[in-house]
């Protein structure tokens, strides 16, 4: 856009463009879609932690009219091989897509049954028997570590998975000059994450030329196409995956599932489409959770409260078997965990453990939450050991705007930033003296008001590719392909797999300022493998900040190929041009420009005008981030806890965070405002219990506490803007900021309306029980 | 065993199994996908349609319960080729990002302005209940819920 035209469309509220199909019911989901003779597919699954599989007998349930196979793990032995983990990890098990010889987590596949409707393969499944033989449980990944400990996978002769350390700057020194040092425990609990669309596939299989389609509810088709193609022993360019309409996803569709598997080879097996959707109960048992992290941590700090180093100890429970990213996410924790503070030495000790449960993996922050967590408890901790206030602690250990780009402990360097305004705006918006003198007054009369403080700093745009593992496919970049259609409207094709996030919105904002057109003249499709060229997918908040850096090369070629079209007509140089309300005209006198349907038809028409000019309008972008970028905020709350019942109760939620340049405020808050109800879930509500035998507890939604809308405050949003230097729009990303400064910010407000009890520190969630028990506690001691 | 319902409008009758439910029968036999299904056990509200005018989550009901009734589906709002004022809200105050939910959340939305045409936050946040959204935080919801409330109000105002 040239200097001195406004944009339109861009930092505007413009409503979404994917909304009209889907408040009409016009949406297609992947329980949507229906091809003739599709047959549909139901899991068994296994009932026991561990167990011994002696026998399964299917012989009654191939029997029932309408089934069509059955398959247990013997049928796919030697054909099928290990589901991938694609993150770096010491011991890795064999991880079959039906479970062979032991089942190791309750709800893991043990058979399939294939008939011509859902409920007549439901009804096979009552037919299927099996002989177990229960083994020894170990849910608790402490007790994992013990060397009587029931060994989960026997080749490997204990339940470690990988044990790694990372040290930084001379953290025993900082150990040594400290005045004292802070030790505590802090629990990241189990969640799941619940998309309110479970997971689902459907695949067909075309014989005649042997090509595989597969729609499933994913957020990222070209890394599950790849992952597949290995898999099935198939190339690529003869599988095409769709991400239809996805029902959310938060970290937990970015995966290869054995369900997905074994669709896919049903469907090549049988030579019929095949259905598989989970269910709510298998969702919440076997798809992938998140966190799940024991952290021991050790904080030296000068009395008058300046940290020094920061020591942690990971026990990180990964469940029974790899998911593809599980390995990965402690990591993120451990190199973020200094926050946004000055913490000039760190070291930390990473133990991956296996225990009877489903892996995690990625979930809405992946390993950013745990360490927000980490930092911000330990702000919290300093602050009561050495009676200071929350606010200062923080403000006088940040990282200085001065010191940006600013390198950290862990090695990352953080793009831009300015923590302070932030923290200031949010204390304003609580109006933070006022409330403080309120929770005086209010103590005297047993009213326990807490005040809540979390600045966070995340990482987002991932990323430059060498910050994946090296067996990742894809990469950190993200590609995109924009095209000109001959009655000059724009069709534009994105490698990332949005599913709620907008981006068919806020990508047609960018293209229509860039290309002076309106909003309604682009299209942007997405989550295609046969139609979109190879893309990484959405996670990490990377859509807009790596995609839309990557759309932004295409529409930079295409102005160029157009100007230089349009140049030879007008006869005025090509750099001398913009585009402008549907012309291509001259930048110094916007009236003397040429409709762009003009240039179209040069490109397209028989008349080319200028030799050396290929004909067509269709240009591609490949981006490389060169770093990630670093979103920051902090999020203050004033919280009410009631000591007679122990319910926490919101008086006031603000929010304030700076994700860079903001396309569009409404999605923006969007995204901060779901986020935040999820890091609230987590604070107060949300936990996956498994019993001392391995059974999941919370396998439905009424055990397992997603919040209601009377659950949630009312939230308050404001923010500042600091545009990253790394990607050509100045965008930092925003899908996890809410989630990762939410959880903190609310731990920290009810423990600091229970100060005045002596306690120090509870584990999320806050349920009413836990505090009411510790409030009785106190109460007697 | 046969059943015979008005769905949005249209009468029809099929000849379905005693066990199927509700929801399934709409998706499956009359081909309505804009209802989904989230949980199948009555907790997520993704389901939710109007039978005779009342919100009701249709993984409940056995379509054989339905005999006689009044359906109306998410397919069934827009009249006339304009949107519901429901629908418009959820648009213009971005009620919704995946979408999963939103059928139910307008079912839902429907009823309770019905009810009550003019909801205060928490009214609304109360009805919400039984319907769940992993998104949106729900205050977007809110908002939407507000504005067709308000947009209602005045049409009726002005009719
Ligand atoms: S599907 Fe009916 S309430 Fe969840
Ligand atoms: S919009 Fe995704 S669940 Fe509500």
């Amino acid at each position: 856009m040239a200097a001195g035209i406004v944009p339109k469309f861009v930092g505007s509220r413009v409503k979404r463009r994917e909304d009209p199909r889907l408040i009409s019911g016009n949406g297609t989901y992947v329980d949507d879609i229906k091809l003739p003779g599709m047959l549909a597919a139901v899991m068994l699954r296994s009932p026991y932690g561990h167990a011994k599989i002696n026998s399964i007998d299917v012989e009654a349930a191939k029997k029932l009219p309408g089934v069509v196979a059955v398959l247990t793990g013997e049928d796919i032995r030697g054909k099928l091989p290990t589901l991938i983990t694609a993150a770096p990890a010491q011991n890795v098990p064999y991880h079959p897509a039906l479970a062979q010889d032991r089942v190791r987590f309750v709800g893991e596949a043990v058979a399939v049954a294939v008939a011509i409707d859902q409920y007549t393969a439901q009804d096979a499944l009552d037919l299927i028997e099996v002989d177990y033989d229960p083994l020894p449980v170990i849910t608790d990944p402490e007790k994992a570590l013990e060397a009587d400990a029931p060994v989960i996978h026997e080749q490997f002769g204990n339940n470690i998975s990988t044990r790694a350390e990372v040290k930084s700057g001379e953290i025993d020194r900082a150990m040594r000059e400290a005045d004292r040092i802070i030790k505590f425990r802090l629990v990241n609990q189990r969640l799941a994450p619940v998309p309110m669309e479970p997971r689902g596939a459907v695949a067909q299989w075309n014989p005649g030329s042997e090509y595989l389609t597969l729609w499933s509810s994913t957020q990222g088709p070209h890394l599950l196409r790849s992952y597949l193609a290995e898999v099935l022993k198939l190339p690529e360019h003869r599988m095409r995956v769709i991400a239809p309409e996805v029902g959310g996803g938060f970290g937990c569709k970015l995966n290869v599932y054995a369900e997905e598997v074994m669709t896919a080879y049903l469907a090549m097996l049988l030579n019929k489409p095949v259905k598989w959707i989970e269910r709510r109960r298998e969702n919440l048992a076997t798809t992938t959770h998140g966190r799940d992290l024991i952290t021991y941590i050790e904080a030296p700090v000068k009395n008058d409260g300046t940290i020094l180093g920061l020591k942690a100890r990971f026990i990180c429970d990964m469940g029974a078997y790899l998911q593809l990213l599980t390995p990965m996410v402690p990591g993120f924790a451990g190199m973020m965990m200094t926050g946004c503070y000055k913490v000039p030495a760190m070291a930390f000790e990473q133990l991956m453990v296996f225990t009877n449960k489903m892996a995690p993996d990625a979930y809405r922050g992946a390993g950013r939450p745990e360490a927000c967590f980490i930092a911000e408890r330990t702000m919290d901790m300093i602050a009561l050991e050495l009676n200071l206030d929350p606010a200062e602690i923080r403000r006088k250990n940040f990282i200085p705007k001065e010191a940006f780009p600013a390198q950290i402990a862990s090695g990352l360097i953080y793009d831009s930033g300015d923590y302070e305004p932030a923290l200031d705006l949010a204390l304003k918006h609580i109006d933070y003296p006022k409330v403080r003198a309120e929770q005086a007054e209010g103590r005297k009369h047993g009213r326990y008001i807490g005040i809540g403080i979390c600045s966070y700093v995340e990482i987002c745009g991932i990323g430059p590719s060498p910050m994946l593992p090296p067996s990742m496919k894809g990469g950190g970049w993200e590609s995109a392909t924009i095209r000109m259609e001959p009655d000059s409207k724009v069709t534009v094709l994105t490698g990332v797999s949005p599913h709620g996030q907008g981006q068919e919105t806020s990508f047609a904002q960018l293209v229509a300022d860039e290309l002076g057109i309106g909003i309604d003249d682009v299209t942007v499709v997405h989550g295609d493998t046969a139609i979109v060229q190879y893309g990484t997918g959405t996670f990490g908040s990377r859509g807009t900040s790596v995609g839309g850096a990557a759309l932004m090369m295409a529409v930079q070629k295409l102005q160029a190929k157009m100007k230089k079209i349009a140049s030879t007509m007008m006869e005025v140089p090509p750099d001398q041009l913009t585009f402008n309300n549907g012309t291509i005209a001259m930048a110094s006198d916007l009236t003397k420009s040429i409709p762009l349907q003009r240039v179209v038809d040069a490109s397209y028409g028989h008349k080319h005008p200028i030799p050396g000019i290929e004909p067509g309008l269709n240009e591609a972008g490949f981006y490389e981030p060169t770093a990630c970028t670093f979103p920051f905020g902090t999020h203050a709350c004033v919280v009410e806890v009631d000591a007679d019942t122990g319910v926490v109760k919101f008086l006031r939620y603000v929010a304030v965070d700076d994700c860079g340049r903001i396309i569009n405020p409404l999605l923006v808050e969007g995204q901060v405002h779901g986020g935040i109800a999820q890091g609230i879930a987590q604070a107060l509500y949300e936990e996956v219990i498994y019993d001392e035998n391995g059974q999941l507890l919370t396998a439905t939604l009424m055990d397992y506490a997603v919040p209601k809308a009377e659950m949630l405050p009312h939230y308050e949003l404001d923010s500042t803007v600091t545009p990253s230097p790394i990607n050509p729009l100045g965008v930092k990303g925003v899908g996890e900021a809410g989630t990762i400064g939410s959880t903190p910010c609310v731990v920290s407000g009810v423990l600091d309306a229970l100060k005045p009890f002596g306690i120090k520190n509870l584990d999320m969630p806050l349920k009413p029980e836990k505090i009411w028990r510790a409030i009785q506690a106190a109460r007697k001691a | 065993m046969r059943v015979t319902v008005t769905i949005n409008g249209q009468r029809r009758s099929d000849e379905i199994e005693d066990r199927l439910l509700l929801v399934h029968y709409l998706r499956e036999v009359a081909q309505l996908t804009g209802t989904h299904v989230g949980c199948e056990t009555s907790l997520c509200g993704a389901c939710t349609v109007l039978i005779n005018g009342k919100a009701v989550k249709s993984c409940t009901v056995l379509a054989a319960q339905a005999e006689g009734v009044e359906i109306t589906t998410v397919e069934g709002l827009v009249k006339d080729g304009h949107l519901h004022p429901v629908q418009e809200g959820f648009w213009e105050e971005h009620g919704l990002q995946c979408g999963f939910c939103t059928p139910g959340m307008l079912m839902l939305t429907t009823d309770l302005l019905s009810r009550n045409p003019d909801p205060s936050e928490a009214e609304i946040r109360h009805a919400l209940d039984g319907n769940l959204c992993r998104c949106t935080g729900y205050q977007h919801i809110i908002n939407a819920v507000q504005y067709a409330a308000r947009k209602m109000r005045e049409t009726r105002k002005s009719a």
